[in-house]
């Protein structure tokens, strides 16, 4: 909002500190937790303490109290509840402490969950601004980034929450996705900075999340429902494990090749090293040597990335580009790992028209999940549960041998004949 | 409290927009980037077909951070970096800048203000973990004080590019494990059946809900007391936790009896093999802060035995491919039992269907 204001408090702010004079008393002891600021690695500790003995908030005092108190009796003490903004019904992760007699001061000590721009890139003016915003109405404590994808801003009263969110949104910020709903989604750096980018992951992550804003902030299917969007094979977000809907960059054609450069590599690194750290490597051997020379076998190739990872400046993915949609990642509870699938092997993911034939797709499949699957079930267990083949009847969609490793190993079914 | 007069009318505008917090040379060149290489651990040089080169310095932070820490790290971007920086998903600060000048000076800076640069290529980069005592609901542990403690170990190995492929690492305070699948990760293990507070059960919790939450049909309404409740049949219970979620009454976590487990071999990209899930390879360590030591050393031994003896791009669970897990053991020292043979759902697909044998 307006930088003077921030700085301006900035400043009150150090001769507040200048003027009381008594740091060390402000925090109770907290011995356990002080063992957390030894070491090389940076410390969030000794964060946390800096910032409560500048801006004296007892709240930041409360919870460094029960953190200490749950580092003694090994147990944790917050309870979840009911906050949200106007019109929301989710984003706001709400926190009451257990043991509020004890602990009065982190008796509330809610989250606010905030959409960060994709790729997780920043300026520095909108980084402040969020700063002197949450400074204002909150404790202070930011983690940077929860594995949820969000900016996390950690420990608000529930009677500031409206405000500090009129403020963000004025802002440009909006709240993240909670509960069973759209969720913050993911992505990798993209066309940003990688030269495997292998469409505009940041385009589309802002399209398709910007599409499914209401039911984001207004949860109301079976289960959470989350989107991470991957330049290339590499998949930097693990979405395949990570995401329901898992949205990965790839190539039709052949890799590039750039045959000097491939020289240049083997002239510096030596054939010992193509032979054993490439070709090798290569899961479906399609690479070989022919007089000498590098050969890439494209029918073999299963796009992994392994060589374009040992000789990025020799090779690059094809110039037919586009994305492959894999679906039903998630962890362990309850049914066991499960990783997304293969659904969707090729959609180009070029123009406008691309994008929208993309969301009208998850439209179709959200639309079979939300008849389909039960209460507190991720749609990878709604697929597991009523068979694949069900699935594809549901959306509209062939059967594709890339949907599978291999065709079955039993024979009990029932075919059309 | 106040009446909101000043009404905002709120804008539902999802994630922020992405093109103004991007740095002029990136936006010129978006999408035509050639190549990049790691001149040195923690810096990337990114070239694009234009010619323009961007630099990256890449640094640790502790996640948990502050609007101090926030507004410094500004401060560095605002010198060196035109005001822009960017975050990685295992919470490492990046700062990008076209001038090769400025690398050298923002690493001194950077280390200067504790924050160790490194994090690049064939290293153990920072730790993706879960929020702990500090802020979750149903967590029998600090996930943030077991990856200080960790990265404390680990600090060399974050700086330097010394393993034989990256080393990513997670820790989760539950076994929903909102931590992730990684090459390494430390995961809170329960020991015993949920403890049932029959006075507040149905005051505080949905009983169908929570009977359907079981994943092995343990969970049978009774009365105790003359109050409706839910009983575990403790023969049947695998101590998952999923009932606790549902129902704050069936408290799973013990100080005791929630207990730590390392898991190795998972591995998100599709780099060389598919994507894989990890195999359990130590359990039953007591969870222990403030600083965890029977964890960290039990990591940093599988860490030790894979530096050593990984070959060039292998990850860890392929390695443990090439060597066989009985070799794992061996050279890791951890101790193979009969509670690491699954006994879930798909538990046919992980025993050894051949006569390949390792002696």
């Amino acid at each position: 909002m307006d930088g003077a204001e921030s700085a301006a408090s900035k400043e009150v702010q150090k001769s507040d500190e200048a003027g009381m004079e008594k740091n060390e008393n402000f925090l109770n002891p907290t011995p356990m937790l002080d063992e957390l600021e030894k070491g090389p690695w940076p410390s969030f500790i000794s964060g946390f303490k800096e910032l409560a003995e500048r801006t004296k908030k007892p709240m930041l005092r409360g919870v460094m109290d029960q953190l200490e108190y749950s580092y003694n009796t090994k147990m944790g003490y917050w309870k979840g509840g009911l906050v949200t903004v106007n019109g929301y019904g989710a984003g706001i992760i709400t926190r009451y402490s257990l043991i509020k007699d004890k602990f009065p001061e982190a008796s509330e000590f809610h989250t606010m969950r905030i959409q960060p721009a994709p790729g997780l890139h920043y300026n520095t003016a909108m980084l402040r601004e969020l700063c002197d915003i949450w400074e204002k109405y909150g404790s202070g404590l930011i983690a940077l980034h929860g594995q949820t994808g969000d900016i996390m801003l950690q420990g608000i009263e529930q009677d500031k929450v409206q405000e500090c969110f009129d403020e963000l949104n004025q802002a440009g910020w909006d709240l993240g996705g909670a509960g069973a709903g759209m969720r913050t989604a993911v992505s990798c750096i993209g066309p940003g900075r990688c030269e495997n980018a292998c469409y505009d992951n940041l385009k589309l992550h802002q399209s398709v999340l910007k599409h499914f804003v209401g039911v984001l902030h207004r949860p109301e299917w079976n289960y959470k429902l989350k989107f991470k969007f991957s330049g290339c094979p590499n998949d930097c977000t693990n979405s395949i494990m990570r995401s329901d809907l898992a949205v990965i960059g790839t190539w039709k054609d052949a890799i590039e090749v750039d045959g000097d450069e491939v020289k240049a590599w083997i002239d510096q690194k030596g054939i010992d090293a193509l032979v054993n750290n490439v070709i090798n490597h290569c899961p479906t051997k399609a690479i070989s040597l022919k007089n000498g020379e590098m050969v890439i076998e494209t029918r073999d190739c299963v796009r992994c990335m392994h060589c374009l990872n040992a000789m990025p400046k020799a090779l690059s993915p094809g110039k037919e580009r586009g994305i492959s949609l894999l679906m039903g990642g998630k962890n362990t509870l309850k049914v066991g790992v499960n990783m997304g699938s293969l659904i969707i092997p090729y959609m180009k993911m070029e123009s406008d028209e691309d994008i929208e034939a993309f969301i009208e797709k998850i439209e179709e499949i959200i639309e079979w999940w939300d008849d389909s699957g039960l209460d507190h079930e991720r749609i990878g267990e709604t697929i597991e549960r009523v068979g694949l083949k069900q699935f594809l009847e549901g959306i509209g969609l062939e059967a594709d041998i890339n949907m599978v490793s291999r065709p079955r190993d039993n024979p009990y079914f029932k075919a059309k004949y | 409290m106040s009446s909101p007069e000043k009404k905002w009318k709120t804008i539902e505008s999802g994630p922020h927009t992405y093109e103004d917090a991007l740095h002029p040379v990136v936006r010129a060149n978006y999408g035509k980037w050639k190549y990049h290489e790691i001149p040195k651990p923690g810096v990337l040089m990114h070239v694009a077909e234009s010619g323009d080169t961007i630099y990256t310095v890449r640094a640790g932070t502790p996640r948990q951070d502050t609007v101090d820490m926030i507004r410094r790290l500004c401060d560095v971007a605002d010198k060196y970096c035109d005001g822009y920086l960017r975050f990685t998903v295992r919470n490492n600060v990046e700062f990008l800048t076209p001038h090769q000048e400025n690398v050298e000076p923002m690493i001194k800076e950077l280390e200067a203000m504790g924050l160790p640069v490194g994090g690049t290529g064939m290293c153990v980069s920072s730790v993706s973990h879960t929020q702990g005592w500090l802020h979750c609901d149903i967590p029998a542990t600090d996930a943030s004080g077991v990856v200080k403690s960790m990265m404390d170990t680990l600090y060399h190995e974050f700086k330097n590019m010394q393993m034989p492929n990256k080393v990513r690492l997670s820790t989760s305070c539950c076994s929903i494990n909102c931590g992730g699948q990684a090459d390494i990760a430390v995961v809170v293990k329960h020991t015993r059946p949920p403890r049932i507070n029959h006075d507040h059960l149905s005051l505080v919790c949905e009983l169908p809900k929570a009977v359907a939450r079981c994943p092995v049909a343990a969970i049978r309404p009774t009365v105790v007391n003359g109050k409706r409740s839910l009983m575990v049949d403790e023969a049947k219970c695998i101590c998952c936790g999923a009932c606790f979620g549902a129902c704050p009454a069936m408290e799973i976590n013990h100080p005791e009896h929630s207990k730590f487990a390392i898991w190795v071999g998972g591995k998100n990209s599709n780099a060389r093999s598919k994507p894989s899930t990890m195999s359990i390879v130590a359990h039953n360590l007591p969870n222990n802060p403030p600083r965890w030591p029977e964890v960290t050393d039990a990591v940093g031994k599988i860490l030790l035995a894979y530096k050593e003896g990984g070959h060039p791009w292998e990850r860890i669970g392929e390695w443990i491919n090439r060597i066989g897990w009985k070799r794992f053991f061996e050279e890791t020292g951890l101790t193979f039992d009969e509670d690491m043979i699954d006994s879930y759902r798909h538990a046919r697909t992980t025993f050894n269907q051949s006569a390949h044998v390792r002696f």
